[in-house]
């Protein structure tokens, strides 16, 4: 049976569907559902086995890029979403959904924390950016295991990765990190926002939790590679979800 | 009890949003400052205990990582001293939207804390510097940090409460009588409720209720003028005018002839002499709908923002997205994609040359670009294609084009209202937003515009639009409405008068739910309040429409219902307060009569001598801000969002080149054939001062000839025709549009290529304090749609391999009038491009593409084919050595020359004499090869190299530092 996998939708997310396609593609039964029928009962966060928190605007994201949906997923999925991660499912939050899990604790939170360890604010640029990165994948958890480097897009205004020295050390030594900004002799643009160590996305010490800036999602078939005439023959993008939805078969 | 939360920077942190002011500000030429802190402060009333204080500010408002806030009773703070140090507290009037401050209060009531009554958002800027004045301060405030027509600003004091004192619940409508009055009186009531009323209309008017036997309501008035605006009805394009001129095409004899409605005898007409049997719906719906292919439709639609822009850029080109992407959600698709072309004033404009009440030139760019990113962005809209213009013509009437794509499963667009069903809207809240913008957008401008416009200025709040749009395709799909439209300008008037135009309709005004209480029942009418929706819904189908809405955070309210008896009644606490028949409503509208002349310009043909280095000359034009990467702009749009952008803005493996046009798709399939949808444009104004005509000609051809260029069926191409000009009352400026129009006529029909939809911003006049008129040069955007079968067979700029053919199709003449190089040299160039006649080689081109014969492909437009091969260089990264196509034409013209019907074409040697006889009969030369050594060489006709560059060289003129 395919693993079936929730995309929560906050009023302002937008790339629900391009993970909906994704997830498909990875061999895994989505279902886009809003944070209103979370709360009203009728779906039950702990009868999937798999979560992604998706890319856009939550809320607007006035009050800091995913702020607001940090708060509302600790006010009313709190519990579930603690028996969630902890049952060791995989949970992965794509560019606004990263933020959402760094500022709601759920990442890095090492120690036990819940939190608000680290941040993503605003690109050193000073602008949002979208343009494709090269990203290495780091650490050892499944989402990584035996993965090329991915291809993809960026498009971000909030996407710097800051945290104390302390924190980074933390994040760096339990290996933590799982994709850094492939960059040459100079940073920017290949890094595109100016983040700590070049980090483009972390896991929780257990692993399951993923947040990653760029967007794997919209490199899932050949036709969306800028050079796809000439490029490669498969997106590059897919086979992290295909390890994610091979883990969550695993539950 | 007021309070305030500052949060700031925490030391040690960077903020980069302050970098940017800073240059901002030394770009003003004020000297001395030092350092500039930016603040964000939240303004919040009710009884908040200090606990409750301490909770929202920890929990809600800073983010503790990088930031520290503060709270206290407003106005415990104080301003800076004065002494080297001011501090701009800057807020935004009360009434305009300010979503952050929405946001908060839902926070406030996900923590659970009650007892916050209101809030409000602003920034407090700290300016430091020894030698900075409170002059240079204020001037800083009212050109960079505040909009007084949104916002205000205070200095050095302490923070003030932003919160306006709450207003009585308004009363009904008032009565104005007719009767008796005189043209001039008539015409005074116009101007004095800004109807943009003529005599004809108010006596129309006053008839009308004559004839009832009673006086109007202010609601039928406003309703009358919001319905007959030039904005809503296009009433010049209907117009019965009488034309002085040449023939279409040529310059005598001059003679007169009557236009019985440029709309219909030169757009429309092209659209049914095409007869396209794949067009499903043009100049009918919110937006034109062609197939895409046996299962899903395609909807475009292009408006203009200019006038909102220009007073308020950031709200302007938001809410011109937002009114763009409402259009096509208006006709049951789901937006795919959005464009813009912008024109604006030289960015080194000086303040000196600035007419008084006009932002400068690089304020409004900033602000434009701001708001469309902000739109776009947050609606999860790939932003794909577009372009920039910057001439002096626009320094005062800045022109913001916003282009919405969309896609709906074929045949699911509703269109017909029935008697009984209920009058349904979704989205937002009604305040006293946009008032008459309508009128507004039809009337020239002056330096009080501001003042006595302002309100018809708003600011978008995307996220809501998002939501509404869910609802509606959930809507959609489960197939619960007869019709929709969009609530755009003229808001309820507009948007529930033209779906009761058959019908009629009763509406309960004090249903409308509002941000603040106060509204007469006209300004509830009126507002243009964003992020709306308008569905007719069968009662039986109003409870589950309701409930999509509530699972979307999407607000319903039941208006009212059409009745059948072809009525539109208004109606407010149970009072009647507006009663027109629709068929007067709709067709009671005196047609205008109008004088129209044209006559070619004098010519002042000149030589340039001694003739200009040619290496140089590239590398300038390069340079040139209307030729130069846009790419600092497009980066800041994401293209990529619903992953279905297959050619994007920029090409080659750097991904530094130019498309010619974006293709997307809404079809997510991952095996066998999946088509697409090429969009590009076709804009050139400076044509038009030579001849509107030719303009036109070059505008159609140029966005047929972009979408070809990346693989789009020529034989599948639809346009959308889009006006921007002057007072249409100057016989002048009526006539270049008549004359325009023939040009849209004649080459719609020589390609075979359909309008589906279009629209016409007039009266872009600025009248300084000095009483001098600024106009536009009149502006015409084509923007094309072209399906591209198979999007695996789809092209771009870059130049691939070293050693492939380099070939050019098409014919190059002397035609450097309005061109690139005349206006970067300032010589009179004589004759625009002249017509051509290209389909057949855009057919041939478009099989060759399809059967994979082609490497690459770029479109030969501004600086001629000189620019387009550095352009494919630069994409490209590879060098090539080339000879110029015509010995008999001058090196300069060869190069430079803006010839329509052309395009360069890499081969590979291999495919080099299958693709020239795939060409067919359409001119095809073999120019040269490119090569790997990273030279660009244009060999003359004598053999030697008249240019001779670098792709290094190319490369930093075009794209500067690159660092954008």
């Amino acid at each position: 049976m395919k693993p079936q996998a929730i995309i929560l939708h906050a009023s302002g997310t937008n790339r629900d569907q391009d993970v909906a396609w994704a997830l498909e593609l990875a061999g895994a039964k989505p279902a886009i559902v809003h944070m209103n029928a979370i709360n009203d009962g009728t779906h039950s966060l702990l009868d999937y086995q798999m979560l992604v928190l998706p890319g856009g605007f939550s809320y607007g994201d006035d009050l800091g890029a995913g702020k607001l949906w940090a708060i509302a997923l600790r006010n009313r999925l709190g519990a579930d979403l603690e028996a969630f991660v902890d049952r060791g499912s995989p949970v992965l939050g794509i560019c606004n959904g990263f933020q959402a899990l760094v500022k709601s604790g759920l990442l890095p939170a090492y120690g036990g924390s819940s939190d608000q360890q680290a941040t993503l604010t605003r690109n050193e640029s000073g602008k949002f950016e979208c343009r494709w990165v090269a990203l290495d994948p780091a650490g050892n958890s499944f989402w990584t295991n035996a993965l090329d480097p991915i291809y993809c897009p960026v498009a971000h205004g909030e996407g710097r990765f800051v945290a104390e020295a302390a924190t980074l050390d933390e994040i760096e030594s339990q290996g933590m990190v799982a994709f850094r900004y492939r960059v040459g002799s100079v940073a920017y643009p290949a890094d595109p926002n100016g983040s700590a160590n070049h980090i483009a996305g972390i896991t929780n010490p257990a692993g399951n939790v993923l947040g990653m800036m760029p967007h794997p999602e919209n490199h899932i078939v050949a036709a969306q590679h800028p050079q796809s005439r000439t490029g490669p023959t498969t997106g590059s993008g897919l086979p992290l979800f295909k390890n994610g939805v091979a883990h969550a078969a695993l539950s | 009890m007021n309070y305030c939360v500052e949060v700031v920077t925490k030391q040690g942190c960077r903020d980069t949003r302050t970098d940017d002011l800073k240059g901002q500000i030394e770009l003003l030429g004020i000297p001395g400052v030092d350092s500039v802190d930016i603040a964000d402060r939240y303004y919040l009333t009710g009884s908040i205990s200090a606990e409750d204080l301490g909770r929202l500010t920890d929990s809600l408002l800073a983010d503790n990582i990088v930031e520290t806030a503060t709270s206290f009773p407003l106005g415990e703070d104080t301003g800076a001293d004065g002494a080297h140090s001011y501090t701009v507290d800057v807020v935004l009037h009360p009434g305009v939207t300010d979503s952050p401050a929405e946001s908060l209060l839902a926070g406030i009531t996900e923590i659970g804390l009650a007892g916050v009554k209101q809030v409000a958002t602003g920034h407090r800027y700290t300016l430091s510097g020894q030698g900075l004045t409170r002059t240079d301060t204020a001037r800083i405030a009212s050109e960079l940090l505040a909009n007084e027509v949104i916002q205000s600003f205070h200095i050095n004091e302490p923070g003030r409460s932003p919160f306006a004192a709450p207003e009585a619940a308004a009363t009904g409508a008032e009565s104005i009588s007719l009767t008796g009055l005189g043209r001039t009186q008539l015409a005074a009531l116009s101007n004095e409720r800004r109807l943009s009323l003529d005599g004809d209309e108010m006596e129309a008017i006053q008839a009308y209720f004559d004839g009832k036997g009673r006086a109007a309501t202010d609601v039928e008035l406003e309703t009358l003028a919001q319905t007959w605006s030039e904005h809503c009805v296009h009433k010049t394009f209907r117009a019965l005018i009488t034309y002085t001129g040449p023939p279409p095409g040529a310059h005598e004899p001059i003679e007169t002839t009557t236009v019985d409605s440029i709309l219909d005898e030169h757009i429309r007409a092209a659209t049914e002499t095409v007869a396209k049997p794949w067009v499903k719906s043009a100049f009918v719906d919110d937006a034109g709908i062609v197939a895409l292919d046996d299962t899903t439709d395609l909807a475009f639609k292009v408006e203009t923002h200019n006038h909102p822009s220009a007073l308020e850029p950031f709200g302007g080109a938001n809410t011109g997205v937002g009114g763009v992407v409402r259009d096509v959600i208006g006709v049951s698709a789901r937006p795919i994609a959005n464009t813009d072309i912008l024109c604006f004033g030289p960015v080194d404009t000086t303040f000196e040359e600035l007419p008084e009440g006009v932002h400068h030139p690089k304020r409004i760019a900033s602000g434009v670009i701001a708001g469309i990113e902000d739109y776009g962005n947050k609606m999860g809209i790939p932003t794909v294609n577009g372009a920039v213009i910057y001439d002096p013509g626009y320094t005062a009437n800045p022109l913001v084009f916003c282009g919405c794509l969309g896609a709906l499963p074929a045949g699911s667009h509703p269109t017909e209202p029935q008697t009984g069903d209920r009058i349904v809207v979704l989205g937002g809240r009604t305040g006293r937003d946009g008032l008459r913008g309508a009128t507004f957008s039809s009337m020239e401008s002056d330096h009080t515009t501001s003042e006595l416009s302002g309100s018809a200025v708003q600011i978008g709040h995307p996220i809501h639009e998002k939501q509404t749009l869910e609802a509606i395709i959930a809507a959609r799909d489960e197939r619960l409405y007869n019709a929709i439209t969009d609530c755009g300008a003229g808001g309820l008037s507009s948007s529930v008068g033209e779906m009761a135009e058959d019908l009629g309709a009763i509406v309960h005004l004090e249903r409308v739910p509002l941000k603040y209480p106060g509204l007469a029942p006209w300004e509830i009418w009126l507002s243009e309040a964003q992020e709306r929706m308008v569905i007719a819904v069968p009662e039986d189908n109003v409870a589950r429409v309701g409930e999509i809405a509530a699972a979307l955070d999407v607000e319903m309210t039941v208006l009212g219902t059409f009745t059948g008896d072809g009525v539109l009644r208004i109606e407010h606490n149970e009072a009647t307060v507006g009663e027109i028949e629709c068929d007067f409503l709709h067709n009671g509208l005196p047609r205008q009569r109008l004088t129209a002349k044209w006559e070619p310009p004098p010519r002042q043909e000149t030589d340039l001598e001694p003739p200009p280095d040619a290496t140089e000359t590239l590398l300038g034009l390069l340079t040139d801000p209307n030729i130069r990467s846009k790419e600092e702009i497009v980066r800041r749009y994401d293209h990529e969002v619903q992953g279905g952008t297959v050619v994007k803005p920029f090409a080659g493996a750097a991904q530094i080149g130019p498309s010619d046009a974006a293709v997307v798709t809404p079809i997510r399939r991952h095996e066998g054939t999946t088509p697409g949808a090429a969009l590009a444009v076709g804009v050139n104004p400076a044509y038009g001062a030579i001849d509107p005509y030719r303009m036109a000609w070059a505008a159609v051809d140029e966005a047929i000839r972009n979408v070809v260029a990346v693989g789009a069926d020529p034989d599948r191409i639809s346009i959308l025709d889009n006006f921007s000009w002057g007072n249409p009352r100057l016989p002048d400026r009526l006539g270049s549009l008549v004359r325009c129009t023939q040009g849209c006529h004649d080459a719609a029909v020589a390609y075979g290529t359909p309008f589906i939809s279009g629209k016409d911003s007039l009266n872009n006049e600025y009248t300084g304090v000095d009483g001098r008129k600024h106009t536009i040069p009149g502006t015409l955007v084509i923007s094309s749609l072209g399906i591209v079968p198979d999007i695996s067979r789809t092209v771009t700029s870059d130049l691939k391999n070293a050693g492939n053919h380099l070939f050019l199709i098409g014919t190059t003449g002397p035609h450097l009038g309005g061109s690139a190089l005349a206006e970067h040299l300032g010589f009179d160039g004589g004759d625009a491009p002249e017509p051509v006649q290209a389909l057949h080689g855009y057919r041939a081109l478009h099989h060759a593409i399809a059967s994979g014969l082609v490497v690459a492909c770029h479109d030969v437009s501004e600086g001629g084919i000189a620019v387009a091969v550095a352009e494919m260089a630069i994409g490209g990264a590879r060098g090539l050595a080339i000879d110029l196509p015509d010995p008999d034409l001058d090196a300069l013209s060869a190069c430079f020359s803006e010839s329509l019907g052309r395009l360069l074409v890499e081969v590979s040697p291999q495919h080099a004499a299958e693709f020239a006889a795939a060409m067919g009969k359409y001119p095809t030369t073999r120019l040269g090869v490119t090569t790997d050594d990273q030279h660009i060489r244009i060999n003359g006709s004598n053999g030697s190299a008249f240019i001779d560059t670098t792709v290094a060289a190319v490369t930093t003129a075009w794209r500067g530092d690159g660092t954008a």
